[in-house]
């Protein structure tokens, strides 16, 4: 019954859909009439849905921090990720279909093969200051995060390139360190935004960009407010006239706000009351399916959790369904046991694997155990319901011998002092744009974030062998092979994903809602606008 | 008078040594915390190269009373130091939020203290009436509800049923007073219903004890009338508790609020205080805390002026 639930959740979002269309070109019509028929809204829209410019929009967010800054390398939330893709552009965009198009670049090429990738930028394109976009603004905008000084969080994400060069003022070309046929899509990630070069270096904090939108003030922790770019290239993007960011940290006071009228739009609804939010006509709930994941990762190093057996076991001792049902409140997917998702390109659907406390047992046993007493540290900092989840967990586990002590940590300073420092805790990870990306950041031996501490040898070859690989069915069947390993040996419980779920009064109109990130993949101010 | 004076003189330098101690005290326990800066604004996302690169930037590296005694040396010149999580100058940040924590603190006050002042004569006046309880227990009911419920009801009510006031109190500072007054009033009676209570229980405590002593028992065989009794002759006696317990909750009324701050949005130093301990934005953190503490001591040291002002046996301490 809740796998059939979780089915039409995801027909109503598109979700089954999806795939399809990114495996086949024709898929468009198969989206329309599969998807059109469980009415999705941005489906089969009428002429009077045809987006309209104008209007002052007030997004209310929870994320704001008074610690916020315009530094890209420093982008840490939704607030400042959202105000990122207002005033900024990427050399790529992941479109709200998955796909990946060119932003400021118009076009690129692997040469010869995937170890340097060659960018052809569009022409005509200026900054906010009246510069025009040139091959050095690029150059000086990747070099603000490399470099053995770089403070930026996505320093390990421009690792891999080697060296950096121009070939005329609209070429740029990236030399990798080894071959990675996904490197395009590293390019379209939040912090990559495109600034305007002086003497070879950004000024990171200029807020600067050549988005469809100026900055024209940045209060952190408070708001930031931005106006309509004259000159902004694209004709079909950026429709307000006006945007406020507002940080409003408090559920209960965004909900208020928007049903007062006083914004537009909020982010992360309180799943607890969002039946009640449904009831009030003027507001539109969008629950959009993501592929961020909830997970608990095992240090596969320490004991017990260096023998399989006792990570199948726990794999089989947690009821997904009921985690999804209860704690997301069905706002949510089942996971399998590897953190890739069905919005990959590359997602194997392997066989889901069920709650099943007399395999767990029968693990444990094969360990040589009957029982096992194991600790797990959680906080309301990993997301909201952790906790819950975690003691969930633990009933479930009880069935199956399994006495999980459920150990509550404080949420400030969780992620440096027990993330990837106890043995068995909770984690959760936004979605990547692809699969080499994920795996590079938390499975390779060498990753940072190895948060299980798995060291797979099959896998790492696979995993450099799969970036190299051009030929697009021997890739989906490394990356299958991959997911299956990490589902089959990998030490995370990976039960759900969650669904990112936001709300907005009925005059604000959208297209179809990405799932990369939240509020439409972060680029709500550029896709959406006002019906009226 | 000069006696009175000298008090003040002394408690000042005392006030000077108290907040010397409290920046230490505050800056060894941010540092006891675990994490950083570094590591706090990169979070999920740190590698430790980039936590090297900010600690490396900011100082961090160095040795915790070196770290110490220069801030307290750019303290001495009235240098507060930049925010190390987003390089702005700290008195930049809290100058506009400084003004607006006053602001609703002034407001709240204004509103609350008369009304607590005179609801506390009125109690003792009509003491064990009808008049008396309803006061006593509305006033208890209100401090007995946590602060954010009772923001949530009055939200409820005004902002989404009625619609008389936005329920955000977004207030800037290009805002008309007019307007900063109508985004306060919520906030403001949210603050009153929780300070009242203190105030008219004490007024009321401290009346009712003078009113049986004898020379208010001779007021009214003189023939005097109870207003004029409470007014002229009780009131002037009763100042010393009363003051005490109104400067407390116009210290809390500065330094307490962030309850209230994060339901109705609004820009206090409460809020950028919350946020620069998570994020260990040292700088900051400081002179929030030394703003705080100076509040406390100021407060208190107005309520022994007052309290010796109107009590001239403290004046002549044997």
């Amino acid at each position: 019954m809740y796998s059939k639930k979780n089915l039409d959740r995801q027909a109503r979002t598109g979700m089954v859909s999806r795939r399809d269309f990114l495996k086949t070109a024709a898929a468009a019509g198969i989206v329309a009439s599969g998807a059109g028929a469980l009415a999705v809204p941005a489906f089969g829209a009428g002429p009077e849905d045809a987006p309209k410019r104008g209007g002052h929009f007030r997004l209310g967010l929870s994320r704001g921090s008074t610690t916020d800054t315009l530094d890209p390398a420093k982008f840490a939330d939704v607030f400042m990720q959202s105000v990122g893709f207002a005033i900024h552009n990427y050399l790529t965009e992941l479109t709200e279909d998955g796909e990946l198009v060119g932003e400021l670049a118009e076009s690129w090429e692997p040469a010869p093969d995937a170890t340097r990738w060659v960018f052809h930028l569009r022409k005509g394109v200026t900054f906010h200051n009246g510069k025009s976009l040139t091959a050095a603004d690029v150059v000086a905008s990747f070099n603000h995060h490399r470099g053995e000084n770089s403070q930026s969080a996505a320093k390990g994400i421009v690792d891999p390139i080697a060296s950096i060069e121009t070939d005329g003022p609209h070429t740029v070309i990236f030399n990798l360190k080894s071959a990675n046929a996904d490197f395009p899509a590293i390019t379209s990630d939040y912090h990559m935004a495109i600034l305007p070069e002086k003497g070879g270096e950004i000024d990171p904090d200029s807020g600067i960009g050549c988005g469809g939108y100026i900055l024209q003030n940045l209060e952190p922790g408070v708001e930031a407010v931005v106006t309509r770019n004259p000159d902004y290239w694209k004709s079909d993007r950026a429709w307000f006239d006006k945007i406020t960011f507002l940080a409003i940290t408090d559920t209960a006071a965004r909900t208020n706000a928007l049903r007062t009228g006083q914004i537009d739009a909020m982010d992360r609804v309180d799943l607890k009351t969002v039946n009640l939010l449904k009831m009030d006509p003027n507001l539109e709930v969008n629950s959009v399916d993501s592929d961020q994941i909830y997970y608990f990762p095992m240090d596969t190093q320490a004991a017990p959790f260096n023998d399989n057996n006792v990570r199948l076991a726990l794999k089989h001792a947690v009821d997904r369904e009921d985690l999804v049902e209860r704690v997301l409140k069905g706002y949510g997917r089942v996971g399998n046991d590897h953190p890739i998702g069905a919005s990959y390109r590359y997602f194997a659907d392997l066989p889901q694997r069920q709650y099943d406390p007399d395999k767990a047992r029968h693990y444990l046993k094969k360990a040589g155990m009957d029982s096992l007493t194991v600790d797990l540290s959680t906080s309301s900092a990993v997301f909201t319901g952790a906790v819950d989840a975690a003691v969930l967990f633990k009933e479930h586990a009880a069935q199956a011998g399994i006495n999980i002590n459920v150990r509550r940590e404080p949420a400030d300073g969780y992620w440096d002092n027990i993330w990837r420092k106890r043995p068995w805790c909770m984690s959760y990870s936004s979605p990547r744009a692809t699969a080499d990306w994920f795996f590079s950041q938390y499975y390779s031996a060498d990753a940072a974030w190895n948060d299980t501490n798995w060291k797979n040898q099959r896998f790492n070859e696979l995993l450099v062998a799969a970036r190299a690989e051009l030929d697009e069915d021997k890739r989906a069947g490394m990356y299958a092979e991959m997911q299956r390993l990490i589902h089959d040996d990998g030490g995370s419980v990976a039960p759900a994903f969650s669904a990112y779920v936001s709300a907005a009064r009925t005059n604000v109109g959208h297209g179809r809602i990405a799932m990369n990130r939240d509020m439409d993949g972060n680029r709500i101010a550029e896709r959406w606008w006002f019906k009226d | 008078m000069n006696k009175l004076l000298m008090t003040v003189a002394r408690r000042l330098g005392l006030g000077l040594f108290t907040l010397l101690v409290i920046s230490l005290v505050i800056f060894l326990a941010v540092d006891m915390l675990p994490g950083d800066i570094a590591t706090e604004i990169l979070g999920q996302m740190a590698t430790p190269e980039a936590v090297a690169a900010i600690r490396d930037e900011l100082g961090l590296d160095q040795p915790i009373h070196q770290r110490y005694l220069d801030w307290l040396g750019g303290l001495m010149v009235g240098d507060l130091g930049e925010s190390l999580a987003t390089d702005r100058p700290v008195s930049a940040l809290i100058d506009d939020r400084l003004m607006n924590t006053l602001y609703l603190a002034g407001l709240a006050a204004l509103i609350s203290v008369p009304l607590a002042l005179g609801l506390g004569i009125l109690a003792a006046l009509y003491r064990n009436t009808i008049v008396d309880r309803t006061v006593s227990i509305f006033s208890l009911s209100a401090i007995s509800m946590p602060e954010f419920f009772i923001a949530y009801v009055l939200i409820l009510f005004f902002s989404v049923q009625l619609g008389w006031v936005p329920s955000l109190s977004k207030v800037s500072a290009e805002q008309s007073f007019l307007d900063r007054l109508e985004l306060m009033l919520l906030p403001a009676i949210t603050l009153t219903f929780v300070t009242c209570a203190h105030m008219m229980r004490m007024t009321r405590a401290a009346i009712i004890n003078l009113l049986s002593s004898p020379y208010i028992e001779m007021a009214r065989l003189k023939g005097l009338g109870p207003w004029r009794i409470v007014l002229k002759h009780t009131l002037p006696n009763a100042w010393a508790p009363i003051v005490n317990v109104v400067v407390m909750n116009l210290a809390y009324l500065i330094t307490g609020v962030v309850v209230v701050e994060v339901v109705f949005v609004y820009p206090g130093l409460g809020q950028l205080m919350v946020d620069s301990v998570a994020k260990r934005d040292l700088p900051v953190v400081q002179a929030a805390s030394l703003i705080f503490a100076t509040t406390y001591i100021l407060f208190n040291l107005i309520a022994d002026v007052v309290s010796i002002v109107s009590n001239p046996r403290l004046l002549h301490p044997k």
